[in-house]
């Protein structure tokens, strides 16, 4: 057997140069300072610092407020993605099927996708507010005893209810292009065979939309681990308790609020093995499901 | 025409070269909003003063923004000549030796006049080391004060409590009235360090932890933990509001008449005189007649301007020069009367007496003569590590407290044992 070898010069690697410049700089050379600052005791300024191989990573593990955070994060993530990929996927399929004023739906379900975390995050408790809260008040005259101030379920609701609405848009946009990229005559065909829409959407539909769902999932969890970030600062902080403090937010508040260095560089260390772990779970695992 | 142009020219240059001259020096602040343009205008006004230095102020957000700016600046080399500091970050940057100069030594080294006993007894020692020698200058001083709405204290046939036993006897009256007595602010602020100087309370080993980082926390004593155990009572029979950790929820709650009486700070008094709708006063923090020996003076809230090392002599004259202009009498003057932050050195109180601002308002004398009260010998202040996630961890368990999650003991003993390790953790980091 003969491989067959195509000359080749250099111009391909100058082409995904700045790309891998760009990998370089931003997130393998603070990744590896990351590494490094995680197994150093130092103080805040630099002043002074020593090795203590895993000290730091023994600490984060042991800390009880730690676990209940990453137990939270997984949850919180887990129903974000799910949530906001049914929501959306619900939408997209209606709003392509709606002929009258379709322009005007579409652009309104898309709005959201302007509004920054932050912002999101800051409406959202307004809405939650005891003093002055629509629903906040209309869940209690329906009788719930809501109370998000106290009650760790409550708390969560009103943040996984911001998270999902801000990315909801987000994945309206994805599935809505990715409904329009399914053929006509694919769509026509199985008109002609199967009468019920429900049955032709998991078995035509759902399957051909399967690529973009799964792009989805991956950028919808990602969004969950780290992009709420803002919008758990400005509603809940954290609060009741430390319920509803994800493990990025854990990160700001020791690292950034309390300059404790290697702490919190143990702890992104930590959060990025998930993350990475996570990933190759799902391009092993989920992605064989995908069909092209 | 000729020797005018010339005289331009002249004053032209003339003006170019004292620009030139001047040295710039940068501070770093956490002041915004209203606070914010008083500082504004006393950097004006230090400029307009004098012409060797020209100072530049910055906001760089609030307290731990400004922080964290601060300590990036400093890694990169390019840390500004003054930074605000706030009480709960006052151990990470004073024990990171070298950070920087202390502002008795900068301050004698240029020949300015500097005696400690010229400042308030409440503010003198909060920023010293264990020697009583002055390392931040304090700046925005502030103590937690009663507020109380008089309409609402009328028509329920109640005083100002003085005492939480006095509160004890109002409270039920208050909710007889249609108000929920009390909320505060800032529970680790307010209810526990403030607690412990308010009752003479040693708040943690080796002298509040100004002696050394090797320290324990001595927040889990039978004086705190009744207070809390009240505290939680008196939620549950509706006495007290819990509109959760932040600030203004619970300044809210008062404003809009929820809550009659409400515990922030002496600061605060600006924003409520134009927020609330109702005649309120101002009145020192409640104490537990019997307890340690209240009342004593309570801490200092609030931040103080450090000066960072590695800038020039000429640079850190500068610094000398603000610093001196900040202390006068007439700067302290300003800044208290429009800002409500006490006035640091006693100069500038009797300069407020005189002027008859207290006749005018006395309610902005309080929190000055709960600060000058009788000190102990545990009211100077603490010095603690890590203390911003202490004050997460009461947070926290706070949290659990008001919602039942937790007995008062279950939260202290996690206090106690969560606040050792980050204080351990801290002496680790910093001792060698």
């Amino acid at each position: 057997m003969k491989r067959v070898q195509f000359e080749h010069s250099a111009v391909p690697y100058l082409f995904i140069a700045p790309q891998i410049l760009i990998i370089c700089i931003f997130f393998l050379w603070p990744a590896a300072q990351a590494l490094y600052q995680s197994f150093l005791l130092e103080d805040a300024f630099g002043m002074s610092s020593q090795f203590v191989w895993f000290r730091n990573f023994e600490d984060v593990l042991s800390s009880s407020s730690w676990t209940r955070s990453a137990i939270f994060t997984v949850v919180f993530s887990v129903m974000v993605s799910v949530l906001s990929i049914a929501i959306s996927l619900f939408l997209a399929v209606r709003a392509d099927e709606v002929i009258r004023g379709a322009k005007s739906y579409k652009t309104l379900l898309m709005w959201g996708y302007a509004i920054a975390p932050p912002v999101a995050g800051l409406l959202g408790i307004m809405m939650f507010n005891p003093l002055m809260g629509d629903l906040y008040k209309a869940f209690n005259s329906f009788g719930f005893e809501f109370n998000h101030i106290e009650n760790a379920n409550d708390a969560a609701f009103i943040v996984i209810l911001i998270a999902v609405w801000k990315q909801v848009s987000v994945n309206f946009i994805f599935f809505l292009s990715g409904l329009q990229g399914i053929p006509k005559s694919v769509q026509e065909a199985a008109t002609l065979d199967c009468k019920s829409p429900e049955r032709r959407f998991w078995t035509i539909t759902f399957p051909l939309l399967a690529p973009t769902t799964f792009f989805l999932l991956v950028i919808n969890l990602t969004y969950a681990f780290f992009e709420t970030f803002g919008i758990i600062d400005v509603s809940t902080k954290g609060a009741p308790g430390g319920s509803t403090a994800t493990l990025v937010y854990k990160v700001y508040v020791d690292g950034f609020l309390g300059a404790d260095m290697g702490g919190s560089a143990a702890q992104s260390v930590l959060l990025m093995i998930m993350v990475s772990v996570l990933t190759v779970f799902q391009f092993r695992f989920i992605e064989r499901k995908v069909h092209y | 025409m000729f020797r005018k142009t010339l005289m331009a020219a002249c004053a032209v240059f003339a003006l170019g070269n004292t620009a030139q001259a001047a040295t710039e020096i940068t501070w770093w602040h956490a002041m915004d909003g209203a606070l914010g343009d008083v500082v504004n205008q006393i950097t004006e006004d230090f400029n307009a003063s004098q012409d060797e230095y020209k100072l530049v102020s910055i906001n760089k957000g609030g307290y731990e923004d400004t922080m964290t700016a601060g300590i990036a600046a400093f890694r990169a080399k390019n840390q500004p000549n003054i930074i605000q500091i706030f009480d709960a970050g006052a151990a990470t940057i004073i024990n990171a030796k070298g950070a920087v100069k202390p502002v008795q030594d900068l301050l004698e080294a240029n020949n300015v006049k500097f005696d400690i006993n010229d400042y308030i007894p409440g503010v003198r020692y909060f920023y010293a080391d264990s020697d009583g020698k002055m390392i931040g200058m304090p700046f925005n001083s502030s103590t937690p004060l009663l507020y109380y709405n008089k309409d609402a204290l009328a028509k329920a046939g109640v005083d100002v409590p003085k005492t939480w036993q006095e509160f004890e006897a109002a409270a039920p009256k208050l909710k007889e009235a249609g108000y929920t007595a009390l909320a505060q602010s800032h529970s680790p602020w307010i209810f526990f360090e403030n607690f412990m100087s308010r009752h003479n309370l040693q708040m943690a080993t080796a002298n509040n932890g100004y002696d050394s980082t090797d320290v324990e926390i001595l927040y889990n004593n039978d004086a705190l933990k009744d207070h809390w155990q009240h505290v939680k009572d008196w939620k549950d029979a509706g006495y007290y509001g819990y509109y959760g950790r932040a600030w203004g929820a619970n300044q809210d709650a008062f404003v809009q008449q929820q809550v009659a009486m409400w515990i922030g700070s002496s600061g605060s008094f600006g924003g409520l005189r134009k927020s609330a709708q109702f005649e309120f006063g101002a009145s020192t923090l409640p104490y537990w007649e019997g307890t340690g020996d209240a009342p004593k003076s309570t801490f200092i809230g609030g931040a103080a301007l450090f000066a960072f090392s590695g800038h020039d002599a000429e640079q850190d004259a500068g610094v000398a020069e603000f610093f001196k202009f900040l202390t006068k009498p007439e700067t302290q003057y300003y800044w208290h009367k429009e800002t409500g932050y006490v006035p640091i050195t006693n100069a500038a109180y009797e300069l407020a007496k005189k002027d008859g601002y207290y006749k005018e308002s006395p309610d902005a004398e309080v929190g000055i003569t709960q600060l000058s009260e009788e000190g102990g010998e545990w009211t100077k202040g603490y010095r603690l590590g890590f203390y911003v996630q202490i004050r997460e961890v009461i947070y926290r368990e706070v949290d659990k407290i008001m919602n039942g999650e937790e007995t008062v003991d279950a939260a202290f003993a996690t206090i106690e044992e969560e606040a050792n390790g980050l204080l351990k953790r801290f002496n680790d980091t910093y001792s060698n």
